[in-house]
């Protein structure tokens, strides 16, 4: 902790960055985001197992913000970002939205972060994208903390419950998202805490012609729970932040995690993993699979 | 619904230099296919947002069909080759959400096949009728416009006062 402060302190004297992007402990068991622009605050940043929130959804987001705040508009800015969350960032400089030499990356060894803020962090109690984790180390970073230390023992129930989906008939299946779209809001929290849910103006807000209704009726809200799933097909990172952030619980990770396995099975992608690829739906290949068309 | 009257309405998205050409040849050379597909032509493939599907079955399309130029064949070079790839997404999505597949399909017809292209159209509309009326989406559709009948028609009103102001 005390490494990570003085490094981000170092970072804001010597000008390097505009902005620290961190973590504030709220209680003993939460955190939450903070975005510290004058060195002095450096002391409130914190890094363990209740460090929920995908900070990379920030640099694209409050970017504006912090260009008012500091008058800089260069802007670089530091992020402490998860392994995971790192994933998010790199996606983020494939899609161009942000450069990596605008990026200082603090990045730690992890071992899992809790499922909910106010319970312990246990085997009971662990975010469900830890548990078949492959990145406990970051594979990109500009400064690294943290000593590494055994993931808690835990089953992820999510692949199950994909295959229980997939052996419903279709009918089944319609009723089933028919239920969960049912309970949607349209708060777009979903969107609001995807960091890959950048885009300034989003097809929902889009009125001439409404292509998605506002009022949370089913029809508008199936549309918006396909659309934000499709619009997030292939380049999703599973920070798992959408269903973390839905405030009625619909399983929208059930959604990005068959997308995901489309991805890797027919085109042997993973979002977020590589600046040397370019993004999958960003680009093509001729030899493509050309079953779907007659 | 008696299905032996039923009879699917069935929405085709056609590019403007392949496939609607074909579809013209199809016309002139007098094949004969069922007549249950409206087409909407548009300039490419590639720029058919899923968003249309959506709204097609939102207003009670039975199946769709969603056709272009050969790969290679684009006359904007890679359209096609983008489109490929989102609608192999988009198509599994659906059915992962319950949609069958058959309820939206794609094709290759270009210029000169307009052979294919009432074979194509014969094709989608058996496997339609096969299926029978699309009532999952169309039941949502007519719940909504039940309860919010301003909202639901909003976006043709626009339309039609841009129509009445521009044309
Ligand atoms: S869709 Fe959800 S899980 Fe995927 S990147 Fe966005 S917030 Fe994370
Ligand atoms: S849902 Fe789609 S249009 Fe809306 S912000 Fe996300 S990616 Fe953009
Ligand atoms: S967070 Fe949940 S309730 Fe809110 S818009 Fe997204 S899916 Fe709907």
């Amino acid at each position: 902790m005390k490494e990570l402060r003085e490094h981000a302190k170092e970072l804001l004297e010597k000008g390097e960055v505009s902005a620290v992007i961190g973590y504030s402990q709220v209680s003993e068991k939460r955190t939450k985001p903070i975005i510290v622009t004058d060195p002095q605050d450096t002391d409130q940043l914190v890094f363990n197992e209740y460090c929920l929130n995908n900070l990379a959804v920030y640099l694209t987001k409050a970017r504006i913000k912090v260009s008012c705040r500091t008058k800089d508009k260069t802007l670089k800015l530091a992020v402490t970002a998860k392994p995971c969350d790192v994933h998010s960032v790199v996606a983020l400089i494939q899609e161009n939205q942000i450069h990596r030499e605008d990026i200082h990356i603090i990045s730690f060894n992890c071992h899992g972060v809790a499922k909910d803020f106010g319970f312990e962090f246990s085997g009971d109690n662990i975010a469900s994208k830890c548990i078949n984790c492959e990145t406990h180390k970051p594979l990109y970073f500009d400064k690294i903390f943290g000593e590494e230390k055994e993931t808690p023992k835990a089953s992820d129930d999510a692949m199950e419950r994909i295959q229980e989906i997939e052996r419903m008939s279709h009918q089944e299946r319609f009723e089933f998202f028919k239920n969960e779209f049912d309970k949607c809001i349209k708060c777009y929290a979903c969107r609001a805490v995807c960091p890959l849910c950048y885009c300034q103006r989003c097809i929902t807000d889009k009125t001439i012609p409404r292509w998605i209704e506002s009022s949370s009726h089913m029809r508008g809200n199936f549309a918006w729970n396909i659309v934000r799933a499709f619009h997030l097909s292939g380049r999703c990172t599973g920070c798992g932040e959408c269903e973390r952030a839905c405030p009625v619980d619909i399983p929208l990770s059930l959604l990005n995690r068959r997308m995901a396995i489309k991805a890797k099975k027919s085109f042997s992608y993973v979002s977020g993993r590589s600046l040397e690829t370019p993004t999958l739906v960003g680009s093509f290949n001729e030899k493509d699979n050309d079953e779907l068309f007659m | 619904m008696d299905n032996q009257k039923w009879e699917p309405k069935i929405v085709a998205f056609v590019c403007n230099w392949c496939t609607y050409t074909g579809a013209d040849l199809a016309g002139t050379s007098r094949m004969k296919y069922p007549a249950n597909t409206k087409m909407i032509r548009v300039m490419c493939s590639g720029s058919v947002d899923p968003v249309f599907i959506l709204k097609a079955f939102e207003r009670g399309a039975d199946g769709i069909l969603v056709s272009g130029c050969h790969p290679n064949d684009c006359h904007y070079n890679a359209g096609n080759f983008h489109a490929r790839r989102r609608w192999d997404f988009f198509h599994e999505l659906l059915d992962f959400i319950g949609i069958e597949k058959g309820r939206l399909q794609f094709s290759w017809i270009s210029a000169s096949e307009g052979k294919k292209f009432a074979d194509v159209v014969s094709k989608v509309t058996k496997d339609i009728k096969a299926m029978g009326p699309f009532t999952n989406y169309q039941k949502m559709n007519s719940e909504f416009t039940a309860l919010f009948p301003e909202e639901a028609n909003a976006d043709s009103e626009i339309i039609n006062q841009i129509k009445e102001t521009v044309l």
